[in-house]
């Protein structure tokens, strides 16, 4: 197994702290490193995809899970697969989609791990047909504190602790998942304009249950009457029979494009006010008004990112902080004000992303809940950018909404009980399972999880 | 922990009653700061600075801290740091001396050295170990502009600001890829805000007074620095504003900070002023 000291941190790459990063290949060398983590205890981490410092342990042990990436089963027939925590999405995709089968839950990358699927319990443009992650998980294999491995069923409170749980309470070290059947990997896709927030609100309530795949594209920059213009993009997985003939004749071909799509070639840190401006109306009046039916490659729909290594570093130096909420049904208003006070702050996020959430799932600490979720990046150096964020907590809170802890990376810790209701069940768990503190992330100190 | 924006939530003073230090803790309480240690002598004045930041809702506690006692520093500081993490240690102690009686007294003279390098330097060093060990944490030090070009007027005060200056950036070279940071502060002439608030002017009082009863000259030189020949240039800056760039500098994760910002450039001229015409400017 390999140890070395590593200055780590999220996606975001905000917040650097120092930890011995270890890499077991086997659940033996897992055990030994959780065993012998020091005072200041350890945390599982996938492929750091997480935005803030969920995966870090200043000054104790990370376990680098991506060395444990052994697809074990796949039930061809009903789409069950078991297999290590640290396989990525990208090659569940590579080893399932010849067979029929994809991921029940992709998030808009690919590169993340399992481990880190139901750690985050990551939701989709799918999650209110299919809700988050962990709902298709039947079972995990869990390091605990002492070192012991325990097989956790789905539907038990140390399930619902771990689904959503930031790898706190032990180290998943494999999954059993049901898929989702296909018979072709290409999308059928539906694209149509809003001209403003209640326009898109009404679109998603009238349409998303005729759609498997729902999303919008919000742009933060119109102000006034076009104030939350959007293009919203609806997709299915297209059954063979409806392939034109050339697809057909390779219809379950997995073939991630190196190139991303236009609008993702663009980092916004790059623009200055005016140009980003203009980028998001280009892209506005670029999207058809009204189109459906159109192919698209998988990859192409669910991650146009994924071809630009390292694109994160767009940000700069400072780099970014990702900032994900949501609000209930019936709390259109709080989504209308913060809407308009970050399209009136100009704030230079040309990636925002507006979802209906459908029914949540029972992990204490997982994030969807029904309603309106709203997700953006900003660079951390935007002047001004904490008071704001912190003063958009204040709002979500008083709606009864949530941010979302993965995405997490400054949250102010007083604000977390109002938006996670069971956290006292989550805290007292840990205490009980982990008296001595195995499990610590950064995240965990600064929230005091 | 620091979040995305550096600011940290438990932080270490030393130097309690600095009145940079106290404008820096109330802008980081204001932020996400819920822990503050003054480390400082013992004095009504640190009593005073600690129910001020008290009132502003942090939990504080003063802790006995002399930079001259550099023996006691492992275990004085190590205390702090056996409590809990500390995310940013603002090593704000120094004094400016007189240089008129430091000339003729080597021994007060050496006082000087002693607080703001030697001091620093055994501080600085627990304070290091105590970060990297943790894996993360910001060490800020206060350090001087007088550091960066030493003046004729005050040498003795502004050799030992070099030398804590060299110090703080070769610690922070060693503490590169550790998670710990060093940042280094230079600031011009800070002088208190004209109108100061209330708590600021009660413990900027309280100070002067245990200075005079500790060393009657150390204020009245401090003042005479204070008010040397850059009185009226826009290089004057506040405790403030030394506060704010410390905030900026967090964010940004720099390894140096001037204030104000056009220290920099002002200073990067001025250190290739050959002597003979230096040992003549007015400054
Ligand atoms: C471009 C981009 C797009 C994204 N889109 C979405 C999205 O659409 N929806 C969404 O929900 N999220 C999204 N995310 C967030 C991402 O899916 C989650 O943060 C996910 O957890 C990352 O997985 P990872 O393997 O990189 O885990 P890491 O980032 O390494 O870790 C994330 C958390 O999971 C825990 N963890 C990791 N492995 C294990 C394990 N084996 N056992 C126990 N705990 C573990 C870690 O401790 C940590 O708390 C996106 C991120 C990026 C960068
Ligand atoms: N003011 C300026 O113009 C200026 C300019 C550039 C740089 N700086 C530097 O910035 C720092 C803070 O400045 P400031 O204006 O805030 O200073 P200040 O208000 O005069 O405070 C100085 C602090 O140092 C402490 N101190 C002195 N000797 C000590 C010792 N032996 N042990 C422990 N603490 C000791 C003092 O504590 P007591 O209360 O016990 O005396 C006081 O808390 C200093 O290092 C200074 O050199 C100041």
């Amino acid at each position: 197994m390999s140890v070395d000291t590593v200055s780590l941190t999220g996606w975001g790459r905000t917040a650097p702290t120092a930890a011995l990063r270890f890499r077991p290949r086997s659940y033996e060398e897992a055990a030994a490193t959780v065993r012998g983590c020091g005072p200041r205890g350890s945390i599982a981490r996938g492929l750091g995809r997480a935005h803030g410092d969920a995966a870090q342990n200043a000054g104790g042990s990370v376990l680098d899970m991506t060395a444990l990436n052994r697809v074990r089963t796949i039930d061809a027939g009903t789409g069950t697969v078991v297999c290590d925590a640290g396989v990525s999405l990208h090659r569940l995709m590579e080893v399932l989609l010849p067979l029929g089968w994809f991921v029940p839950v992709t998030p808009t990358t690919r590169y993340v791990t399992v481990g880190g699927a139901i750690g985050a319990d990551i939701h989709g443009h799918n999650q209110h047909v299919s809700g988050s992650f962990s709902r298709h998980v039947q079972e995990l294999e869990l390091l605990t504190a002492g070192g012991e491995i325990r097989t956790v069923r789905s539907g038990t409170s140390l399930f619902d602790a771990t689904a959503g749980g930031l790898g706190l309470t032990g180290v998943i070290l494999s999954a059993t998942l049901r898929c989702h059947r296909v018979t072709s990997s290409w999308m059928s896709v539906d694209t149509e304009r809003a001209v403003d927030l209640d326009d898109l609100l009404e679109r998603l309530c009238a349409g998303d249950h005729r759609y498997r795949y729902s999303a919008a594209w919000i742009d933060l920059r119109a102000r006034g009457r076009a104030t939350g213009r959007s293009v919203l993009t609806r997709g299915e997985h297209v059954p063979r029979y409806a392939l034109p003939a050339r697809a057909r004749r390779t219809p379950l071909a997995f073939r991630p494009g190196p190139l991303p799509t236009a609008p993702a070639l663009v980092p916004e840190a790059l623009l200055g006010g005016t140009p980003a401006a203009l980028f998001n109306e280009v892209r506005y009046r670029g999207a058809p008004r009204y189109r459906i039916g159109e192919l698209q490659r998988l990859a192409a729909f669910f991650h146009p990112l994924d071809g630009l290594p390292q694109w994160s570093r767009a940000h700069g130096r400072a780099g970014s902080v990702r900032y994900q909420f949501v609000v209930g049904h019936g709390r259109e208003e709080a989504l209308r004000r913060i809407v308009h006070r970050l399209s009136r702050r100009r704030c230079p996020s040309s990636n925002a992303v507006l979802k209906r959430f459908g029914t949540g799932d029972p992990g204490w600490l997982s994030f969807p809940v029904p309603g309106w979720t709203l997700a953006l990046d900003l660079p951390a150096a935007l002047p001004g950018l904490a008071r704001f964020l912190d003063s958009l907590d204040e709002e979500v809170a008083a709606a009864g909404g949530r941010v979302c802890l993965a995405k997490d990376s400054r949250l102010r810790p007083e604000l977390l009980a109002a938006m996670y209701p069971r956290l006292a069940d989550f805290r007292s768990l840990r205490a009980e399972l982990d008296p001595d503190g195995a499990f610590r992330s950064d995240l965990s100190r600064r929230l005091s999880l | 922990m620091k979040d995305a924006f550096g600011a940290p939530q438990s932080l270490l003073v030393l130097g309690g009653t600095s009145e940079i230090a106290l404008a820096t803790a109330r802008r980081l309480i204001a932020l996400r700061t819920r822990t503050v240690r003054l480390a400082g002598r013992p004095s009504p004045a640190l009593d005073a600075a600690a129910a001020e930041l008290r009132a502003r809702g942090a939990d504080v506690r003063t802790v006995d801290f002399d930079a001259l006692d550099s023996a006691s520093h492992e275990t004085t500081l190590g205390k702090v740091f056996a409590e809990g993490d500390i995310d940013m240690v603002l090593l704000a102690f120094g004094i400016a001396g007189d240089q008129g009686r430091d000339e003729e007294e080597p021994l007060a003279a050496v006082r000087v050295a002693q607080t703001n390098y030697t001091g620093a330097v055994s501080a600085g060093l627990v304070c290091a170990g105590a970060l990297q060990a943790q894996g993360h944490g910001s060490l800020v030090v206060l350090s001087s502009v007088a550091g960066e070009r030493v003046r004729r007027a005050d040498f003795i005060y502004g050799s030992s600001k070099a030398g804590l200056d060299a110090f703080a950036q070769g610690l922070g070279d060693a503490l590169h890829g550790t998670g710990a940071h060093v940042m280094v502060v230079r600031p011009g002439v800070v002088r208190p805000e004209p109108r100061a608030e209330a708590g600021a002017v009660r413990v900027a009082g309280a100070t002067q007074a245990a200075g005079v009863v500790q060393g009657a000259g150390a204020v009245r030189a401090a003042a005479r620095f204070v008010s040397a020949p850059l009185e009226a240039s826009p290089l004057t800056t506040t405790p403030d504003a030394v506060a704010e760039a410390i905030v900026t500098g967090l964010r940004r994760r720099s390894e140096t900070v001037w204030v104000p910002g056009s220290l920099r450039a002002v200073m990067s001229a001025l250190r290739h002023v050959p002597r003979p015409l230096f040992r003549r400017l007015p400054i």
